[in-house]
């Protein structure tokens, strides 16, 4: 059978259903608000005339309620939608952590007893561990080195292509080619692997680099690096052109030298940029299961909270387990979270 | 959402945007479709009566196999009017409890674990198979397949293909050249691998690298040892955890698997020591045989697909199988295997109807005719099996003095048999002591 | 394409930081080490692309880079990915397609209802509105896998209480099954989306919104005369993102779309191509590569947006 236009047609119409559904929607939603409150403020200034004629005072708060009316509206889609593909789970998450298996029984807080009473814990919680701390640190640290090198350099767009590279291919895919850069031949064979390849260049013999713990783990979260720092780059570098440049005259005619200037200027400037990287890729490394579900399964001391709750819950039916070990990702969120309470609140403060 | 359910009018839309040109002039699909009364239909006449109806099937199969597949039932497709709508998935055992939870379960799956099905039907999730189907199952399978989609003695479902997993892959090339013969015995077995190691070919290729099923060839060597130095009852017992996992007799076949797979004489040929089983995947760990590194690899029949196109498999070939010889060949011929299960989660008639057809003897000629495939259907006519290795593995399937057991890991709940077992097996291999390695995993059955 | 950008060196250039900490460092250590950078950061791809030309056999016994010594080129692996079944040769098209229909409403609608919750977060003073955008932004850690089967049934069974169905049960048959994709993908989305964009819109100048309340401009207008162009290189960043999440989901796809080639994208049908044992991985490399093209491709026509400055930053002040 050959590529067909016409099984392809519905597909288009379905398309076009979603871009007009798209534009009614959120056309609509503004086009609504923009003609309620003027039907609204005609009718309270009428009602504004009414109460100076018989002079009773108008009653106060009525601005903010209105505010909230306009709040509710511009949250509506969103809040919706995040109840029903996100709220309702997660609450049903922890819920499932208070039962057994097969979601039949409840077993109060034995999922958690079992987390901690297994042997590997203590394993995956120091590569969880690892994770979170090395891969925003060092993916948004070679992220902003790389954006600052290359800024206003030539063929910038170029070069920056080259970083983003791996943002564009996905986890799994990732996971296949850094296997393939990993892989081991033994010694006297033909590498296939290029990091074997490069160690026996060197001299070294060759090594199954992802049955050695704890240099495997420290491998696998370079794939992670790989990936994000190409998302550090390419934020960090839109928030150091937008740095003003009045504030870089200013420097100058100070005589500060570049370094100074880097961390006094340049720094500063970026700051709300290099949180927003840095707690992204943070919860994205919470998250993060498919490397290491495809490089390792977390064989070789290797697991990490995300896998281990993948194959808990999906693949061995332990749906209880897994929901515990997922409440236990909501919990070291948490820190993250009061930091965004923090600095929410000194930002209002402002 | 009542517009989106009008094609004629995503067809108008669709002629706006101008796309549709043309295109009812090439919207004749399959031309010679055949009608119910064709002679070819006459022995689908059982399965008559629910045209117009679809049913769907999702499975771990896919990708040329599953052309294979789907090319199988097409005629009956054609004669009854059953649309068959099939999904194959490389995530199936996931997806499928997804989709089941969900509330969004397919009709038929072949499910290839009578652990997940066992699973699935204590759950209230499958439905029994019916009285044809049944009777259809219990007229061409031996009892030893259909217990394993029996549960609380509920009929679930009958089986489908299968694999044989005693076989150990060599070169009848370099067994000649060398002068080896075949063993028939453990003892001899282990004499050839001495033989070799002395002649400089490493005897064994083995590698249990499979991405997130890592481990599980090393699981079925333990399977496959078990079954040979204790009888299928005690075989048995440890399968539904009637024994404990660490139970001595256990330990023991462990340690005589040990003797092969962390003996640095023996393994790994082409790819190192001990320790690079771990890490070798199970794709390519034979491949060495073809260059002269290795002599021996035990692998499944499916195995055969990953050999390159340009080496020729026959007895007398560039490679071959031989059964994994039984520890004392008196005692019977154990072989170790697996294969999927047509199972249900619908009864309407038409999935009834297909699910009786996938049991009967003609799908099984049918699917057998078009290659690569192995069933323990006992009506599967030899002459329709090509493959050499298939016909091996079929006349073993069907062979009197043939004890069969499933695939010990795929009986057990998937804690252990998609869990804890693969990963103590990949310390083991790395130099986890056995002991240690078998009670990590007996604590870890699920209550 | 890699012109879209001003690509003056040297003296003349507008006095960004960046580009000056860049000169006054020792230039020729600042060039050398993006050099490696960008090597290090490409050699695994480009081994990948070198891989997918060669043979198959080539592949599995030696390494890439001895291609250059020995170059044995093949499009056999292309042809395979392209073109592999032959009872349905062209298919790839149709599941490019799909792609393309699931990917450009779910940018669209997380993109649009985020931007608005974004703003209503950052400038509609009303009680609790903290207290929401901390939840929203906490909502990131809900692991995917845990919110489909919720989905799923929401979908398959609508939603009842006791008995009394309140929503009914969506029942979407082929091409409708796109909603189902849009609507888990936009609901996937949003936390990322809001914490995102609302970084951004809160740092708007707020004199510009006081002036434009002052001037009698409602919230929408405000939202839209100001606000939008405002923050379209933001747009255009987390559109990218969110592209490419959608482009190269599989997770989502398999749940909600199913395997067949009437809703399926190209993750699902190129994760099928590794075959039932996973043997034919020599098909992956080209596989990936077709899946690259077209993000890479949306990437380099977007870019620009984040290079032209934000804007938001230079009215900052």
């Amino acid at each position: 059978m050959n590529f067909d236009f016409a099984d392809e047609a519905p597909k288009l119409a379905m398309l076009l259903y979603g871009v007009v559904a798209f534009v009614v929607v959120v056309g609509g939603l503004l086009l609504l608000l923009d003609v309620v409150p003027t039907r609204l403020a005609r009718r309270r200034q009428a009602r504004l005339a009414a109460a100076v004629a018989t002079g009773t005072p108008l009653e106060p708060g009525r601005r903010r309620s209105r505010e909230g009316l306009f709040a509710l509206f511009f949250l509506l889609p969103t809040v919706l939608l995040l109840g029903i593909g996100l709220v309702i789970p997660a609450i049903r998450t922890l819920v499932l952590s208070l039962k057994n298996g097969d979601s039949t029984q409840w077993v109060g807080l034995r999922n958690y007893g079992w987390m901690i009473d297994r042997p590997e814990i203590v394993d995956i919680l120091r590569n969880t561990a690892l994770w979170v701390l090395l891969v925003p640190l060092l993916a948004t640290s070679v992220g902003l080195i790389y954006a600052v090198l290359v800024d206003r350099a030539r063929l910038e767009a170029l070069a920056k292509s080259l970083i983003f590279l791996p943002m564009a291919i996905s986890f799994v895919g990732a996971g296949i080619i850094w296997k393939f850069v990993y892989a081991f031949r033994p010694a006297g064979a033909d590498q296939i692997g290029l990091l074997n390849q490069i160690w026996v260049w060197l001299g070294g013999e060759p090594q199954q680099w992802l049955a050695n713990p704890p240099l495997n783990t420290l491998l696998l979260i370079v794939v992670m690096i790989w990936i994000q720092a190409g998302f550090a780059m390419v934020v960090l570098s839109a928030a150091i052109k937008a740095i003003p440049t009045d504030m870089i005259e200013a420097a100058r005619i100070d005589g500060v030298n570049a370094w100074q200037q880097f961390w006094r200027i340049t720094l500063p400037g970026i700051r709300p940029a290099l949180v927003v990287v840095v707690v992204t890729v943070s919860i994205a490394t919470l998250k993060l299961f498919d490397i290491v579900r495809t490089m390792t399964n977390g064989n070789f001391d290797t697991n990490v909270i995300a896998t281990e709750l993948y194959n808990q819950a999906f693949r061995y039916g332990e749906t209880g387990q897994g929901s515990a070990l997922a409440v236990v990702l909501f919990i070291l969120v948490i820190p993250i979270v009061i930091y965004q309470v923090r600095s929410l609140r000194r930002q209002r403060e402002v | 959402m009542a517009v989106f359910a009008r094609p004629r009018q995503a067809f108008v839309m669709a002629g706006v945007l101008g796309l549709a040109v043309g295109a009812t002039a090439c919207g004749s699909d399959d031309g010679d479709n055949l009608s119910s009364d064709s002679p070819e239909c006459a022995v689908y006449e059982p399965y008559q009566g629910n045209s117009g109806t679809e049913v769907s099937i999702y499975a771990s199969i896919r990708d040329a196999e599953a052309d294979l597949l789907e090319r199988s039932w097409e005629q009956f497709a054609d004669c009854t009017g059953i649309e068959i709508d099939y999904e194959g998935s490389g995530e199936f055992e996931a997806q499928l409890q997804v989709r089941v939870d969900g509330g969004n379960a397919p009709d038929i799956s072949l499910i290839p674990q009578p652990g997940l099905v066992n699973r699935f039907a204590q759950a209230g999730k499958l439905k029994p198979a019916s009285a044809e189907t049944k009777a259809m199952a219990e007229e061409n399978y031996a009892a030893d397949w259909l217990q394993y989609s029996t549960v609380n003695g509920e009929f679930y479902g009958a089986p489908l293909g299968s694999n044989v997993k005693s076989f150990v892959w060599y070169s009848p090339k370099m067994f000649q050249e060398q002068g080896w013969s075949v063993p028939t015995s453990w003892d001899d077995l282990i004499k050839l691998s001495d033989q070799a190691a002395a002649d400089g070919i490493t005897p064994w290729c083995v590698g249990i690298e499979s991405g997130d099923a890592t481990g599980w060839p090393a699981t079925d060597w333990i399977e496959d040892v078990l079954l040979r130095t204790q009888t299928p009852e005690v075989y048995d017992q440890w399968t539904t955890h009637a024994i404990p996992f660490n139970d001595p007799r256990v330990v023991d076949a462990v340690d005589r698997a040990g003797t092969i797979l962390r003996n640095d004489t023996y393994v790994n040929g082409g790819y190192g020591g001990v320790k690079s089983i771990a890490t070798t995947s199970f794709q390519e760990a034979g491949l060495p045989i073809l260059q002269d590194e290795c002599a021996l690899h035990r692998q499944a029949s499916f195995y055969a697909n990953q050999w390159p196109a340009e080496s020729e498999l026959a007895e007398d070939g560039d490679i071959f199988a031989f059964y994994f010889p039984p520890v004392d060949p008196a005692k019977g011929k154990p072989v170790l295997g697996g294969g999927e299960f047509t199972v249900a989660f619908d009864d309407r008639p038409e999935v009834q109807a297909v699910q009786t057809y996938l049991a009967s003897g003609e799908y099984a000629n049918s699917r057998a005719k078009l290659g690569n495939w192995v069933s323990a259907n006992t009506k599967l006519d030899l002459s329709n099996v090509a493959n050499p290795i298939d016909r091996l593995s079929v006349e073993l399937l069907q062979d009197e003095q043939t004890v069969f057991r499933f695939d010990g890991s795929d009986l057990m709940p998937a804690a252990v048999g998609a869990g804890t077992f693969w990963k103590e097996m990949v310390s083991w291999i790395s130099g986890k002591e056995t002991a240690a390695a078998l009670t990590a995993i007996e604590s870890s059955w699920p209550s | 394409m890699t012109t879209t950008t001003p690509t003056r060196a040297g003296t003349d250039a507008p006095p960004t930081v960046a580009g000056r900490v860049r000169r006054r460092l020792n230039t020729r250590w600042a060039t050398a080490a993006s050099i490696v950078i960008a090597i290090v950061w490409t050699i695994p791809t480009f081994g990948l692309l070198v891989s997918s030309f060669r043979p198959e056999d080539q592949i599995k016994t030696t390494g890439w880079w001895t291609f250059f010594a020995d170059p044995q080129l093949t499009l056999e692996n292309y042809e395979q990915v392209l073109f592999g079944r032959s009872s349905s040769a062209g298919q790839l098209a149709s599941y490019f397609l799909n792609s393309i229909v699931i990917t450009l409403p779910s940018v669209l609608f997380p993109l649009a209802f985020a931007a608005l919750a974004a703003y209503a977060l950052a400038w509609i003073n009303f009680r609790g509105r903290d207290w929401i955008y901390i939840g929203i932004f906490a909502l990131q850690i809900v692991p995917l896998q845990m919110a489909l089967v919720p989905l799923l049934s929401f979908f398959s069974q609508g939603v009842g209480v006791g008995g009394i169905e309140l929503l009914p049960a969506w029942n979407l048959d082929d091409e409708q099954r796109f909603i189902q994709v849009w609507f888990a993908h936009t609901c996937f989305a949003l936390p990322l989306g809001v914490f995102l964009l609302h970084n951004f819109v809160s740092q708007l100048p707020r004199d510009l919104m006081e002036a434009a309340r002052v001037d009698g401009a409602t919230h929408p207008r405000i939202f839209r005369t100001i606000v939008l162009p405002l923050i379209t290189p933001a747009l255009a960043a987390y559109g990218i993102f969110q592209f490419l999440w959608v482009w190269n989901d599989l997770l989502v796809a398999l749940i909600f779309a199913g395997g067949g080639d009437e809703t399926a994208p190209l993750t699902v049908r190129l994760a099928e191509l590794a075959g039932t044992r996973g043997n034919e991985w020599q098909r992956l490399t080209s596989g990936a590569f077709v899946a690259i093209v077209v993000p890479l491709l949306v990437f380099l026509s977007l870019q620009r947006y984040f290079v032209r400055g934000l804007l938001a930053g230079s009215v900052k002040g």
